[in-house]
């Protein structure tokens, strides 16, 4: 069995490694063959689709039953004892994977998908056959995992969204409530929520923590939740900026509890006193983005994450620095497609008789985002690899994401500057990396690495 | 695997470097602030504690205090090592946070020093390995652009005879010794540039002046004239041979170890102006808000924040940078990356910190103003900020000095 950290490459199951094989190709293929271990790993523990259950209750009704109740968590690993910044071989092999689904896949439906503010779903079930779910989930439920693998999360994520923010959102949103319930949901719900993301099918889901009002604080979110005096809860309150708020069968939902604090509760779609509407924005429009309307919305005593038994273990502030680690990486993801396209860009357009990108005025600006965006993925990687080591991380989220939203944002716009009148139309995607970079420092939760 | 946290070994590096800045600098920063071109006798003690650990000479002190010479003995494949480039930005950092001019004439850590380890042969080092040595590159009309420089060393016999004038010479006129660059054939451009070891005391050698300066004024700088100064054959650093290809470039590339140590003081002086500037603030207010949410609280936290944000990524990139150089993987573009960003942060950050605490800062009560001035000296030597952009902008654009000039 080959370990990496955070998964074993042999379990990660049937999906991923067609997905691995469709991507493959000959290089892949042969970048297989010199990992031989990693290889034999794979295809040894490749199992193929399994049995199509695809609703939330019917899977429930099976796994209630046979399933013991304890919870699975995904444990902190020590840390390398040393400084370093290479990936494991099986991080560098999956980045590589990740980055070319993410030109071949992502980048190609990425204007349409913005355009149409909604993920193609051929897109979706291309991304699901990815196989994260299963890198996520413990062995004992099914999935591949062993330990926290933020730092790997961080590297996919950033790679994912080299070809698409949007898409990208849309992709890993479904995995924010995996995560979730890995790490915060009881036994029975672990049990009952998350085997439908292992099958075949891809389901649409969400973590719904921001609200659309200025000043919001992810610490005290508005949206409550009352407790029923014949048992249940109701929530009331206004979650904005939802990915996938048309399609997601079930949404994990941040309400505060009166007296407890912010608590996550699962809202099933079809819930009473749910309503959901679109809310696109300015960018990150192939999340499909939509705003949720919680009236009283009833939910079961299960439906909290956790439980009701103290201690409970959910402390916002920890979805909130994993959510900006993912958004970190994200930022980085798209810093780099900007980088990318302007170094050709600048080095081909003439004017005054040269390439602009003869002129320091130009090339500087170029330089300044190379500069600022190896700092950004610098402080994503540290607070990720400090979350997968059980040190503190709210500080570190913190900072990585100030610096993400402020320098991504200046790499957002450069991007479009120094494509001058061509970058502002939707010939070139740097107006669309333009809107998409104002997502870091504005969106909170949603996704988590 | 990606983990970028410091080992412990390198932990401790810090923290007794740190000692040093608040027991032995910190107490003395003012006074030699005040009493520029005094020497401050105070280090001489410290140098020799330093002497005592550091057997090669170099101007890495800190990584002679971590021993990190003792790592590399491991055989098989190549393995991740945390050795003297990150001891000695880690250490450079926290000597640095005690006071930058006095860090920089610690004796026998010279820039020179580090030359003379990099390149000198045997004899060259037990020689020269126990002295001060200063290094003399930039002349009154050849600043970032070395290859401009006019001073001439021709070989007469057995001895190079040096003529010209060299200013901003770190420790110019307390070291034992100067590097000097000098052309051995001007018609040839940079190629023909080399550097000769140039004991104190050598006749047609004087220090004629020395500068008042913005900052770091603890540290001497110094104008040096060479007039038929001669010096044994023996005296060149590296060799004597004009490769029109390669030569240049190896003068440079001393860069690539002495860049991040130049972004670490910048490091180190910018931590320093946020700590104090922190202290006095909480003094004067009780702290709020939640730390996750800043700009949910005041303007000045929100503002410390962005400052802090801004420190850790040029921290980051310079211990990248220099990690790099102890994995032997080729670190120009990122040393110069670390040395433009850690420049810029640590002028921003400390004259942000002097307007933030107010007349608190800018008077001369605090040091915040001292550091302020200090600070903006590693946004020039060892290649300004505008150099850095160039070197970067080549490397990430794919061009050549000739095409982005």
């Amino acid at each position: 069995m080959v370990r990496s950290r955070g998964f074993k490459v042999g379990k990660i199951g049937g999906a991923p490694l067609r997905a691995l094989a469709r991507l493959g190709g000959s290089e892949l293929a042969a970048r297989l063959h010199l990992l031989g271990p990693v290889q034999r790993a794979i295809y040894e523990g490749a199992r193929a689709g399994t049995k199509a259950i695809s609703s939330f209750g019917a899977s429930a009704a099976k796994k209630r039953a046979a399933q013991a109740a304890e919870a699975q968590r995904l444990g902190p690993s020590k840390g390398p004892a040393l400084f370093d910044l290479a990936p494991t071989d099986e991080q560098a092999l999956m980045r590589d994977a990740m980055r070319r689904f993410a030109e071949e896949v992502l980048r190609p439906a990425a204007h349409a998908a913005d355009a149409a503010a909604t993920p193609p779903d051929q897109v979706l079930a291309q991304g699901h056959a990815l196989g994260l779910a299963g890198m996520m989930i413990p062995e004992s439920l099914g999935g591949a995992a062993t330990e926290r693998s933020t730092v790997t999360h961080a590297l996919i994520f950033e790679e994912l969204a080299r070809g698409d923010m949007g898409l990208t959102t849309a992709i890993l949103s479904p995995l924010a409530v995996v995560q979730a319930i890995v790490t915060w949901g009881t036994g029975e719900q672990q049990a009952r929520y998350l085997p439908p993301f292992l099958e075949e099918r891809f389901v649409p889901a969400a973590l719904a923590l921001l609200e659309p009002r200025p000043l919001f604080d992810p610490m005290r979110p508005r949206t409550g939740a009352v407790r029923s005096t014949d048992g249940g809860w109701a929530l009331w309150g206004e979650k904005s900026l939802v990915p996938l708020a048309a399609t997601a069968e079930v949404f994990v939902v941040v309400a505060e509890v009166r007296g407890v604090g912010p608590r996550l509760f699962v809202v099933e779609r079809g819930t009473p006193g749910l309503t959901v509407e679109s809310d696109p924005a300015m960018g990150v429009r192939a999340a499909g983005l939509g705003r949720l309307r919680l009236e009283a919305a009833r939910v079961p005593d299960e439906a909290l994450l956790g439980g009701q038994a103290s201690p409970n273990e959910f402390d916002v502030g920890d979805l909130v620095d994993r959510a900006r680690i993912a958004w970190g990486a994200m930022a980085v993801g798209a810093g780099q497609s900007v980088l990318d396209y302007v170094v050709p860009y600048c080095n081909s357009r003439q004017a005054f008789g040269e390439v602009i990108s003869n002129r320091q005025a130009v090339a500087f600006m170029v330089a300044d985002i190379a500069l600022e965006l190896e700092g950004m993925r610098l402080m994503v990687h540290r607070a990720a690899s400090r979350l997968d080591q059980g040190l503190d991380v709210a500080k570190h989220a913190t900072l990585a994401r100030m610096q993400c939203a402020s320098k991504g944002m200046k790499i957002g716009s450069d991007g479009v500057q120094l494509l001058g009148g061509h970058g502002f139309i939707k010939e070139h995607p740097v107006e669309r990396w333009y809107r998409d970079l104002r997502a870091i420092g504005v969106l909170e939760g949603a996704l988590l690495a | 695997m990606i983990n970028l946290e410091v080992p412990k070994r390198l932990r401790a590096v810090a923290e007794q470097a740190h000692a040093i800045g608040v027991n032995v600098f910190r107490p003395i920063s003012r006074k030699y602030d005040s009493a520029e071109h005094t020497y401050p006798k105070e280090l001489d003690l410290l140098a020799a504690v330093l002497a005592g650990m550091n057997d090669g000479g170099g101007r890495a002190s800190a990584a002679a205090l971590s021993g990190a010479k003792k790592e590399d003995a491991a055989d098989g494949p190549p393995r991740n090592k945390n050795g003297g480039n990150m001891a000695a930005v880690i250490g450079m950092a926290e000597l640095c946070w005690g006071d930058l001019g006095l860090a920089l004439t610690i004796p026998r850590q010279g820039l020179g020093n580090a030359a003379l380890s990099a390149v000198g042969t045997r004899e060259q080092k037990e020689q020269y390995g126990k002295r001060w040595i200063a290094m003399a590159i930039t002349e009154p009309n050849a600043g970032s652009d070395s290859a401009a420089i006019r001073t001439s060393a021709r070989l007469e016999g057995d001895e190079w005879v040096i003529n010209g004038e060299k200013i901003f010479v770190t420790a110019g006129e307390r070291s034992d010794a100067v590097v000097v660059w000098a052309s051995i054939d001007p018609s040839l451009g940079r190629a023909a540039i080399k550097s000769f070891l140039v004991p104190k005391g050598t006749p047609g050698m004087k220090v004629v002046r020395l500068d008042h300066k913005l900052g770091i004024r603890a540290s001497d700088t110094a104008t040096i004239v060479f007039e038929d100064c001669r010096v044994p054959k023996d005296n060149i650093l590296g060799s004597a041979e004009i490769d029109t290809r390669k030569a240049f470039a190896g003068v440079m590339k001393t860069f690539d170890n002495t860049r991040p140590v130049v972004a670490a003081m910048a490091i180190g002086v910018a931590g320093a102006a946020l700590d104090r500037t922190r202290e006095l603030l909480g003094r004067a207010r009780p702290p709020e808000a939640d730390a996750r949410s800043p700009w949910l609280g005041s303007h000045v936290e929100a503002e410390l924040a962005r400052l802090d944000a801004e420190l850790e990524a040029a921290r980051l990139l310079t211990l990248k940078s220099a990690w790099m150089a102890d994995n032997g993987i080729p670190n120009s573009l990122e040393a110069s990356m670390a040395k433009a960003k850690a420049g810029r942060v640590a002028v921003e950050l400390t004259l942000r910190c002097v307007e933030l605490c107010g007349a608190a800062g800018y008077a001369e009560t605090d040091l915040l103003e001292k550091w302020a001035r200090d600070a903006k000296i590693t946004d020039i030597f060892e290649g300004t900020q505008q150099i850095q952009m160039l070197v970067v902008a080549r490397r990430v654009l794919g061009k050549s000095s000739a095409e982005l000039r």
